[in-house]
């Protein structure tokens, strides 16, 4: 069973078809106790994320999400869930992220050159800066969609993949068995397919 | 490398896709859901969906219809038609829309696109405008194309923009369905004018003239069509091919 954690931030309905649409069991919840028995967990997330940060909390599943960190289930965070992973973001002031995965979250106009267009949105290619079991029928060139005016910056060895847009942006993250897309797996085509596919699979041990 | 995207655009009414869809080898051409998994398949980077109802049931159906293809279908799909306030937003986003459309809502009601902003982001809201040259100069015109605003076009798309669009459809009465080419110079302008994804429409007649829209205006992100794809007179793989042997990054 794969817990996609509702915690009122976005429209879940393309993740949970995308989802039923491999052949995985999917529940969308905000109940603790449903999340902490999942098999899998996916940690969506659009909008702000100091807004993303404070409903998570004020509904008290930041807690169920380390819990479930620390004890080896497989975690994946979508865009901004991506983010929220991060130790901190410095998006309209500074938050504090769950610190599942070491880096912070930077505006990109900070690193790509001034004519490139904010946000940066559309299908790029994904440059696999470390090979992991989520990526493992991904192919050089596959492209997924992203949409997003914010990335993670230091992210370090849990640096899994970029895309180039004037800046190499980090794409993926990944430490132990928690990983993290930017882009949106669930609007990216087979190629997200498979991406979500592969983490089903996915034991969480790399 | 971002890509150009390649978007064909459904025109739906009473749940049925409209506007003759002819397709070799392909039976429920009117079926939006048989049409949306053609295309993405064939490699469409998008898709919008603009709905021509009028009626109520008509509305209930397309969304009825948007929820099936939303199911099947995972790239990012855009609504357009019909929408006039913040719960249009809602009740097609519901069914899995990813951006919302906006065109008359938004020139009746110039607090609709910074509302929709503030409520689903600006990555949500789309400006489509249908754009003539009057007098020398560009109008906005409502209504399908049936009545000059008197707006001018640049000015105000750049106000829808930074009232909170993120995105831009241009579309170019003079050229639409003469099939001559894209309206370099009205898309020009707008390029110039904006800092968000401007998407061409109008004018697209054969393969090159999505090249020659690449290559004259590479600030334009997208190249929009529907006829010449549902008729099958140009196939997008091969067009996207053509644009990859031009140095045009696309999604192969």
């Amino acid at each position: 069973m794969i817990a996609i954690i509702d915690y009122g931030v976005g429209n879940l309905f393309s993740l949970s078809h995308s989802l039923t649409h491999i052949g995985a069991e999917v529940v969308v919840t905000g109940d603790d106790a449903a999340i902490r028995r999942a098999d899998h967990v996916i940690l969506p997330g659009v909008g702000a994320f100091g807004d993303a940060a404070a409903k998570l909390r004020a509904t008290g599943l930041d807690g169920a999400v380390k819990a479930i960190a620390a004890r080896g289930t497989p975690i994946m965070g979508i865009c901004l869930g991506m983010q929220l992973l991060l130790q901190k973001s410095y998006e309209f002031g500074e938050h504090e992220g769950l610190g599942l995965i070491p880096g912070e979250v930077q505006p990109i106009a900070e690193v790509i050159p001034p004519d490139y267009k904010i946000p940066h949105i559309g299908w790029n290619a994904l440059e696999i800066a470390r090979p992991h079991p989520i990526f493992r029928d991904i192919r050089p060139g596959d492209c997924v969609y992203f949409v997003h005016s914010f990335y993670g910056a230091g992210c370090g060895t849990a640096l899994l993949a970029t895309a180039e847009y004037g800046a190499h942006l980090t794409a993926a993250v990944g430490r132990g068995n928690v990983v993290g897309c930017q882009f949106h797996p669930e609007k990216s085509g087979d190629v997200g397919l498979k991406i979500l596919k592969a983490f089903c699979e996915w034991e969480g041990t790399t | 490398m971002i890509t150009k995207r390649i978007i064909p655009c459904l025109d739906v009414k009473d749940g049925r896709v409209v506007k003759g869809v002819n397709f070799l080898g392909l039976q429920d051409v009117s079926s939006p859901v048989k049409l949306a998994e053609y295309y993405s398949k064939c490699g469409a980077d998008e898709l919008v969906f603009y709905d021509i109802t009028a009626s109520a049931e008509g509305r209930a159906l397309f969304t009825d219809i948007l929820r099936k293809v939303a199911s099947k279908v995972f790239i990012p799909l855009t609504v357009g038609g019909g929408i006039n306030t913040v719960d249009d937003f809602a009740r097609v986003l519901n069914c899995g829309a990813d951006k919302v459309s906006v065109n008359s809502g938004a020139i009746r009601n110039p607090e609709l696109i910074p509302a929709a902003a503030k409520r689903y982001g600006s990555q949500c809201v789309v400006i489509s405008a249908d754009v003539k040259r009057v007098d020398g100069g560009f109008r906005v015109f409502a209504k399908g194309g049936r009545e000059d605003t008197g707006l001018e076009a640049v000015s105000w798309i750049r106000r829808c923009v930074d009232n909170g669009a993120g995105e831009v459809v241009l579309n170019s009465i003079d050229t639409d369905g003469v099939k001559g080419g894209f309206d370099l110079e009205m898309l020009s302008a707008v390029c110039d004018a904006v800092s968000v994804p401007v998407i061409a429409s109008g004018g697209a007649g054969r393969i090159e003239d999505f090249v020659r829209l690449f290559k004259a205006l590479p600030r334009v992100d997208a190249g929009l069509a529907a006829s010449i794809f549902h008729f099958g007179e140009v196939d997008i793989h091969d067009l996207k091919r053509v644009l990859r042997d031009n140095d045009i990054t696309v999604r192969l």
